[in-house]
């Protein structure tokens, strides 16, 4: 892995943390706010995760 | 990415996916299908056997509120009949006195009717007495005292009326 | 979600004492799991501790530096043509390979031609060519070429690939073929057997009491709220299949076995394709107006959303493979990593702290690796009923 590789999946793991702290933190407040739609806030939060995972995930397979 | 399509092996996906298909239709056929619908059948099951307990219990509430029903009604019929029964009770002890007390009041009439007619006759045998007593009295007085007739008549009279019964 | 989400959030969201129950059930079962393949994963690569042949056919063939214990790692990533549990050094000095070989199909240029590996002896550097009628085979990293006419032996330019050969199609019952009919076989004796249950009563007993809530798991919370209650029932077969199969693969993984099948690109890519083609082919007229022709938006604007809408459909499931292939290769990379933890800082640590650090942080990670077998699963099922359900619901205008 050259350098700039290293620079590009270092970065991309940055924007996938941010956009899953938020997705996790977004979810917990809604959950917080209203517990009786856990389920529900739950099975968005995963989805919408694995789609921003699916994401990175291709993002640093394409830079390996 | 050249070393992910460096890596990516076309025979183990052809393989793959003729194995996949496989697998699915074999689950499909020999597990999923029998797993379903035997699922499914129990759920259906269960459900019938919610909605006749619903209905059993329904049922029950219909027959325990007709027994009510049935209860309500022979209690108001006992009423109705105790009711009767005590009305004709005393209608009879009423008759009973009423029939007493005609009959005493008649037996009484007849009882008094009977003592007037046995004191009249008493009053008029006293009286038939009193006149023979009287006369023989006059005769006796007669004889004593024949000078002075009319003197002695007065002398009749006044003593028969003096002793006129007090009745 | 009741399962994960209990595990996921650690904080308490139970709706009734039965949930509650089978809660708790689960995270035992999950703990118990756990323990039991967390020490086995150890004892599974033990062998990395000790000595395992290196791919160049050099003398010392211990894996203890870094390059090596990568190579090795790397390696174990990669499907392999011979099931090989461990090997070691006898006490004459020579190596003894424990395992198995593995029929190999290869279609070449001449035709199919079916031997065993054993054939290669555990040569994987392109030295040992294998004569078979006519066609000269040589496996160089787990690849089998076909050496051209006339060559007796492979030659390798500077990027090491072999100049004098090319590959064949190889469809082999390799290590990643074996554990996947392995799979099958479980998938299919445990849920028989679950199936034949239901002929003699209505709830199931023993092993079926732990399957049939996972089916009906899959039936309910992925299939019919993501797919909807019209046309689920058409998909579950394929949704259940997938589930089990990656799970169960995924946990086949983390055992001493050292299988790595939905680490496999090929793997998951036939599986997103599945999902793809199921999707496409059971899109009704409503999906296909979404893509070409979006309704509710101006005419230029639909022009434009087309080719990305059409794009967004190979999206999907490329990013469906990505993810699984990623995680699980990712996971099994992490673990192997921190065992290799014990050879690598053994000179400056010493060998008991250098495993207790090692035994610790793999426990662990095993842990999580454990809830990855399973949400990986759950994500891949998923999002193939999403994916379904937008196919062939009926959209309600907006």
């Amino acid at each position: 892995m050259t350098i700039p590789n290293l620079v590009g999946a270092g970065l991309i793991v940055i924007g996938a943390g941010i956009g899953l702290g938020q997705i996790g933190g977004r979810a917990m407040e809604g959950i917080a706010r209203q517990p009786e739609a856990t389920g529900k806030i739950q099975t968005a939060m995963i989805i919408i995760a694995a789609l921003l995972e699916g994401l990175a995930f291709g993002a640093l397979f394409l830079g390996k | 990415m050249e070393q992910l399509l460096n890596d990516f092996s076309p025979g183990l996906f052809i393989m793959q996916s003729i194995l996949m298909l496989a697998v699915i239709f074999l689950m499909v056929k020999f597990a999923w299908k029998p797993i379903v619908s035997s699922l499914e059948e129990r759920e259906e099951g269960i459900k019938k056997a919610l909605e006749s307990a619903e209905e059993a219990k329904a049922e029950m509430e219909n027959i325990s509120s007709a027994n009510e029903q049935l209860l309500k009604e022979a209690r108001e019929e006992r009423e109705k009949l105790m009711k009767e029964a005590r009305e004709t009770k005393a209608k009879m002890i009423a008759d009973a006195e009423e029939a007493a007390q005609e009959e005493s009041a008649k037996i009484i009439a007849k009882a008094k009717v009977s003592i007037e007619l046995e004191k009249k006759e008493a009053l008029e045998q006293i009286k038939k007495e009193a006149a023979k007593l009287s006369v023989a009295l006059a005769e006796k007085i007669l004889q004593e005292e024949l000078s002075s007739a009319s003197k002695s008549a007065e002398h009749v009279d006044k003593l028969l009326k003096e002793v006129t019964l007090k009745s | 979600m009741p399962i994960f989400a209990e595990i996921l959030t650690k904080g308490p969201l139970l709706k009734g004492a039965q949930m509650k129950s089978r809660n708790q059930f689960l995270k035992s079962l999950f703990f118990s799991l756990a323990l039991a393949f967390s020490s086995a994963s150890l004892w599974a690569n033990d062998p990395v501790t000790s000595k395992e042949p290196s791919h160049e056919d050099s003398a010392d063939q211990s894996v203890s530096t870094e390059e090596q214990i990568s190579e090795y790692i790397a390696h174990h990533i990669k499907d392999a043509h011979d099931f090989h549990l461990f090997s070691y050094n006898d006490a004459s000095g020579h190596r003894k390979h424990i395992g198995f070989p593995l029929p190999v199909i290869v279609y070449t240029s001449q035709g199919f031609r079916f031997f065993m590996s054993s054939e290669f002896h555990h040569d994987d550097s392109g030295h040992q060519v294998v004569e078979r009628d006519g066609v000269s085979l040589v496996k160089y990293h787990e690849k089998i070429y076909e050496l051209n006419a006339g060559e007796h032996a492979v030659s390798f330019d500077e990027a090491h690939h072999p100049t004098n050969a090319h590959e064949v199609l190889d469809l082999s019952i390799t290590k990643s073929v074996f554990g996947f009919l392995l799979v099958s076989l479980l998938m299919l004796i445990a849920f028989r057997s679950l199936a034949n249950q239901y002929k003699k009563r209505a709830v199931p007993t023993g092993f079926g009491r732990v399957l049939e809530p996972l089916v009906l798991y899959v039936r309910d919370e992925i299939a019919r709220p993501n797919i909807g209650e019209k046309h689920y029932k058409r998909f579950t077969g394929f949704l259940l299949t997938v589930f089990f199969f990656i799970w169960t693969s995924n946990l086949l993984g983390l055992t001493p076995l050292g299988f790595n099948i939905t680490g496999q690109l090929a793997v998951t890519f036939s599986l997103a394709l599945f999902t793809y083609l199921i999707t496409q082919f059971s899109g009704n007229k409503e999906y296909w107006k979404h893509i070409f022709w979006m309704p509710g938006v101006p005419a230029p604007m639909k022009v434009i959303l087309a080719p990305i809408e059409l794009l967004g459909t190979l999206t999907k499931p490329f990013s469906l493979m990505i993810r699984l292939f990623a995680n699980i290769s990712a996971g099994h990379i992490v673990v192997m990593s921190l065992i290799s933890i014990a050879i690598i800082m053994k000179s400056s640590m010493g060998a008991v702290g250098a495993t207790a650090l090692s035994f610790a942080l793999s426990f662990f990670l095993t842990l999580i690796e454990l809830l990855v077998a399973f949400l990986q699963a759950y994500i891949f099922t998923m999002l193939s009923a999403l994916f379904i359900g937008m196919a062939v619901q009926e959209h309600d205008h907006h």
